[in-house]
């Protein structure tokens, strides 16, 4: 991991931080985004509001987040349905209670047609009495707890990025029947990581695996020792893990300084080794198995072209979170295209989400009616390198995932 | 095997908090100066040296190279701003302004080095593992302990045996007192900072391979500075030394243990000290 090849890209990075510090910098209040000169729709705008870090422990992910929005949006040229879109971004923060504070900015105080974003379970439950009394169309583009779309769900929310149990069901079962009969579970002791941990049990079980041990972590944890060395002494044959963002960095680094890397199969939940991971440890997670419902190596029309396009106006691969706030924005216009740019009326709204279907970067896209979740095939990918780049490569695909409600 | 590695995980993880938790009880024992942006001096440290990882693809230069930067920021610090605050009475002053300094500086590394996550891997030849029979450790805590103890070592010696030492243990014992004894107590207490700034950067170079940066990392490590120092005592080399090794064991074997308490274990810790020892772990009492 040495003597990467650094100094260009580590100026171009510095400078696009100093591009978003420079956007961020405003703080609190909501701000255009950047719109290309050409604006052609008619009428007053559509207002549409977007809920995403932009600072704290989420803060990258929001990024790529309002990366993915704005893909999208500059393509159609901030036009749908004969208007033209207005985005009003505001911090989702971590923090629960701040970011139902700015959701209910957006939707009492702007008055937002569309709302959006979402990136932590504990806020979207937080704001789903709000957004379902409000009946504002909210295309959620990240927040996967279960109950969102089963227990809790609303008309007027859709989710249009997964469930934890739609990315980690069909993982237990292709464990259980081509890998490995004896594993050790690892998760982030919160609701995501505990329902990750259930549906995939449930699966591999089923399938005659044997869970050797369960091993909970905290979130944000600093330390993995202890949990290498309760893996270690299971002796199982592969591991199934939760852990995302700086938690999945450690992990990974330290089972590969622990010697493990080689002796234990990782077979993981797809944002443990997805690319915001990735671009920090590198070839540390190679030979990884995951499951996730995208791969920036994904071979459709629809991906390739998002690739590329993403790769020429941010200079770096995407990751899973810009696929969602790709797919959320056009959910969005094509809504609109659907009801021919009339906001007025929610449930007209709602019929049109349901009835969409379009080729996304991920495969086909559509919602299920009952549930309002995201409809979607999961792969299975393994890290390896390509072309001097570590990369997810797809390896099988688990097929088309419908959330059981 | 299983107590052996959580003897060495909590030593090595004690070894780290040492190194933070020093640098900060110094600057607190002999300027008087709370310096609540240490944990973003940690960061800038780490962020320092992970640039140096891979510019130059050396981790032991990024090693050097950190805590000189440290240094340097900690001497323009204090010419800056700090001095102006200096001595009792005004630690309310100092706890508004360097809390500010820690905010602009988790936003000045976000704006360099962006919101994501970095570590880098441990250097060669402490990528792998050591083998002794049966048991089988990764080598680079080790190497953080190593550097914890060499650390320890030369500070006591910096304390003991130079005249620098004697003029901050003069300070951290009597300021005034010192100043009408002919103690530059000035230059010394700018010294001492920018000492407290570069352990805070070895700190965060050292901790790389372990503990990955994001953003937050920073106000994490400041918390349990803060913790190591209020058990060790300010000023007190030996006493935060104690305090980090005891919290670093107690975070080991508690996870061991008893996985689901190690957060409230720790904390109870630190409450337990300060009811039995209120002037530190070793510290003596003071009438």
């Amino acid at each position: 991991m040495y003597g990467r090849r650094f100094s260009r890209r580590h100026l171009l990075r510095l400078g696009a931080g100093l591009a978003v510090a420079g956007m961020v910098g405003c703080g609190q209040e909501s701000e255009e985004a950047p719109t290309p000169a050409a604006r052609r729709g008619s009428g007053p705008p559509v207002r549409v509001g977007v809920l995403v870090p932009t600072s704290g422990v989420y803060a990258a992910l929001g990024r790529d987040l309002l990366n993915g929005y704005n893909l999208y949006f500059e393509k159609a040229g901030f036009v749908a349905g004969g208007r033209p879109i207005e985005l009003l971004v505001e911090d989702e923060t971590a923090d629960p209670n701040t970011a139902l504070t700015r959701a209910r900015k957006l939707i009492e105080a702007d008055r937002v047609d569309i709302f959006t974003g979402v990136v932590s379970t504990s806020s979207a439950y937080a704001m789903r009495d709000l957004l379902h009394q409000s009946r504002t169309l909210s295309v959620i583009t990240n927040a996967g707890g279960n109950d969102l779309t089963r227990s809790r769900k609303s008309p007027y929310i859709f989710r249009a990025s997964f469930t934890s149990w739609q990315v980690s069901f069909p993982l237990g079962r292709w464990v259980a029947e081509e890998l490995a009969r004896r594993v050790v579970i690892i998760y982030a002791d919160y609701g995501f990581g505990q329902e990750s941990r259930a549906a995939f049990r449930e699966s591999f079980v089923a399938a005659g695996g044997r869970v050797l041990d369960e091993i909970p972590y905290p979130l944000g944890n600093t330390d993995f020792s202890s949990v290498i060395d309760r893996i270690r002494a299971a002796r199982p044959e592969a591991v199934y893990g939760f852990a995302s963002g700086s938690d999945a960095v450690l992990f990974l680094r330290q089972f590969v300084q622990a010697g493990l890397r080689g002796r234990i199969a990782l077979a993981v939940t797809g944002w443990t080794v997805e690319q915001d991971v990735l671009r920090s440890v590198g070839r540390d997670a190679l030979d990884a198995y995951s499951s996730l419902y995208w791969a920036v190596t994904l071979d459709n029309a629809a991906n390739r072209q998002f690739v590329e396009d993403y790769r020429r106006r941010y200079g770096e691969l995407p990751s899973v979170f810009a696929v969602q706030a790709y797919d959320g924005a056009r959910v969005i216009a094509e809504v609109l295209e659907a009801v021919k740019g009339d906001t007025s009326d929610p449930d007209a709204l709602v019929r049109a989400a349901e009835a969409l279907h379009f080729d996304s970067p991920r495969g086909t896209f559509e919602f299920d009616p009952v549930t309002h979740n995201v409809v979607q095939n999961i792969y299975l990918r393994q890290v390896r390198e390509e072309g001097g780049q570590v990369v997810n490569v797809v390896v099988k695909d688990l097929g088309r995932l419908r959330d059981p409600g | 095997m299983e107590h052996l590695s959580a003897l060495l995980n909590g030593l090595s993880y004690g070894m780290l908090l040492f190194l933070l938790g020093s640098g900060l009880s110094l600057v607190l024992g002999a300027g008087r100066f709370v310096n609540l942006a240490h944990g973003a001096l940690y960061t800038l440290g780490g962020y320092v040296g992970f640039t140096v990882c891979n510019e130059w693809g050396n981790f032991w230069l990024g090693l050097l190279v950190g805590p000189a930067l440290g240094a340097a920021v900690g001497l323009g610090m204090d010419w800056l701003l700090l001095r102006r605050l200096r001595g009792g009475g005004r630690e309310l002053d100092q706890v508004l302004l360097t809390f500010g300094l820690a905010l602009v500086m988790a936003d000045a590394t976000r704006a360099g080095w962006g919101g994501d996550i970095r570590s880098v891997g441990a250097p060669p030849p402490f990528h792998r593992p050591i083998e002794i029979g049966g048991f089988v450790y990764p080598s680079y805590p080790l190497v953080i302990i190593g550097v914890g103890v060499a650390v320890f070592v030369l500070l006591r010696l910096l304390l003991r045996r130079t005249r620098l030492g004697v003029a901050i243990r003069a300070a951290v014992g009597d300021g005034e007192m010192a100043q009408l004894a002919g103690v530059p107590t000035g230059a010394v207490l700018s010294l001492t900072f920018a000492l407290g700034v570069a352990l805070a950067a070895l700190a965060g170079v050292v901790g790389l391979p372990r503990l990955a940066l994001a953003p937050g990392r920073d106000f994490e490590l400041l918390l349990l500075a803060l913790v190591v120092v209020v058990m060790g005592g300010a000023g007190e080399i030996e006493g935060v030394l104690a305090a980090s090794l005891l919290v670093g064991l107690t975070d080991a074997l508690g996870k061991l243990y008893f996985p689901q308490f190690t957060a409230a274990m720790v904390s109870g810790l630190l409450a337990v000290v300060l009811v039995w020892r209120p002037e530190g772990l070793l510290g003596k009492r003071t009438p």
